[in-house]
């Protein structure tokens, strides 16, 4: 059976732009992921770009063959996906599929989104379309609405609290101090979250992540020829993705992201581990409620104990199970991009390069990026080849 | 703006005024708006047109500070998750109703309200919202 591994990462760093265009931003990280494999551009044979809302947000689609212009890789297939907030995961798993598949050796994929071009209320519209246009955004909905409709329930009935929730960003300022990649460098209390302000109760803005542009860019390489190109290679020990209702209403339960639980599942299964053996974990946690619900999805802890257990620390680094050592999505979630940068990270962490971040005995990784309130989400585990 | 053009509005005028979604005889579960295809029984379902019921229970709320475009100047205000007497969920705004009564289980009926305003065509986009009951 063939197999994938990532040889070379790249990331812009992750903030507002202003000074940088859509265009620019991909090619930087494209260009920083080809340098970093060692490999030359004609080696690429295909690509494929995760965005979310470009079009909302620049006015810009065609983002495939974009991408292969701005990096003169023109004329290999170029190919967009677009899967909301998991566009860059689904990006990714689609280009490990095409090199599983036997179709391509090496592959580029990034992930962009370019989200500081237009006013606020512009931006939440966009994202909104993560959601179900007709039964939520219509009626006012935002995505801090629907995961506070999220948060709200699980409070009622585990008693997860407000102060657990400001946790999750205390912590992912704490590890963003250590990466230089962050939209922020700055350390915040408990205090700071609770009176940050609500923006949909109980979610407060300390709760929410930011607007951001940035750009994240991977090349992947079927792992016999990555051994001998690579001796950084991170092989991707597993790929599932799974789906769930658009809209909350459609959910059989507001506990859960149940996308979630079952991509993790086939992920466990296809690396043939369990959840105790992850080391470290990027998890999409686009509001801290988030964060509670994945690391109890993806079987870190049991149902209902995610608050507990960020309150008992064990979710810092290098405690029980490492999440997010970049920070997360707290420190720039640009959302086309988030789901790459997590691949990086975990390439990163795996071959000891994560500075200050680093995860201690790293050697299972895993990331998790969720579209909309759940409707897709993605799971990859990681090693070293 | 896409979310209420011209047609979408004629569109979802019996939806949006009088609650109708649909039933499926076969496996006997309402969905709201109306299914195509009833994802519990595919081919074999039976769906009939069906208006909902005007009143459900508040599942969750949330108070929204910040809107979308569109609803800058409406807020603050309450969104809820409700679940209607025959089990389909909906969410909606919830108006006309103090602020402590708003609360997971509370009893809520369905009123009719403008939702926006704000389409290039002119077109101003009603429908439903909920307020607690007594």
């Amino acid at each position: 059976m063939r197999s994938v591994s990532i040889i070379g990462v790249g990331c812009t760093k992750f903030g507002e732009h202003w000074d940088k265009s859509f265009r620019e931003l991909i090619a930087e990280a494209g260009m920083k992921a080809i340098e970093d494999s060692g490999i030359e551009g004609k080696d690429i044979q295909a690509i494929y770009g995760g965005t979310m809302a470009s079009g909302r947000f620049i006015g810009q689609e065609h983002i495939g063959a974009l991408i292969a212009d701005q990096l003169g890789l023109t004329p290999i297939p170029a190919t967009r996906v677009e899967a909301a907030c998991a566009s860059g995961g689904v990006a990714l798993r689609t280009a490990y599929l095409a090199i599983k598949s036997g179709e391509y050796n090496i592959v580029a994929v990034g992930g962009i989104e370019k989200m500081t071009e237009v006013a606020i209320e512009e931006a939440s519209f966009a994202l909104g379309g993560a959601g179900d246009q007709e039964t939520e955004l219509f009626h006012g909905a935002t995505f801090p609405a629907l995961y506070a409709l999220l948060a709200r329930v699980h409070m009622k009935e585990f008693g997860t609290t407000e102060e657990q929730m400001a946790l999750c960003s205390v912590q992912a300022h704490r590890n963003g101090m250590n990466n230089p990649n962050a939209q922020f460098h700055r350390e915040i209390s408990v205090e700071d979250v609770m009176n940050s302000g609500y923006i949909s109760s109980p979610l407060k803005l300390l709760d929410c992540s930011p607007i951001t542009d940035g750009a994240a860019a991977l090349i992947l390489c079927e792992s016999k020829k990555a051994k001998k190109i690579s001796d950084k290679a991170v092989e991707i020990v597993a790929s599932a993705q799974a789906s769930d209702s658009l809209g909350l209403t459609g959910r059989k339960s507001l506990l859960e992201l149940a996308a979630t639980r079952i991509a993790a599942k086939e992920a466990y299964k296809q690396a043939g581990i369990s959840a105790k053996d992850v080391d470290f974990a990027e998890v999409h946690d686009c509001f801290s409620i988030a964060e509670i619900l994945a690391i109890e999805d993806l079987g870190f802890f049991k149902k209902g104990e995610g608050g507990k257990a960020v309150e008992k620390g064990k979710i810092q680094l290098n405690a029980e199970v490492s999440v997010n050592p970049s920070g997360g999505l707290k420190m720039g979630h640009p959302v086309g991009a988030t789901g790459i940068k997590q691949a990086a990270e975990a390439f990163e962490q795996l071959n000891g390069l994560a500075g200050k971040r680093q995860v201690k005995k790293a050697e299972i990784g895993l990331t998790h990026n969720v579209g909309g309130s759940g409707a897709t989400c993605v799971v990859h585990l990681y090693k070293r080849l | 703006m896409t979310h209420s053009s011209l047609p979408l509005n004629w569109r979802k005028y019996p939806e949006r005024y009088l609650l109708r979604g649909n039933y499926c005889e076969n496996c006997r579960t309402a969905f709201f708006p109306a299914r195509v295809v009833c994802p519990n029984c595919r081919r074999k379902a039976l769906l009939k047109e069906k208006e909902m019921p005007r009143t459900g229970r508040i599942i969750s709320f949330t108070e929204v500070f910040v809107g979308p475009m569109g609803f800058e100047h409406e807020t603050p205000y309450f969104l809820a998750i409700i679940e209607l007497e025959n089990k389909a969920r909906i969410l909606s705004q919830i108006v006309d109703s103090k602020k402590e009564a708003i609360k997971i289980g509370t009893k809520v009926k369905k009123v009719f309200r403008k939702i926006s305003d704000i389409d290039k065509e002119g077109a101003i986009a009603y429908g439903y919202k909920f307020k607690v009951v007594g």
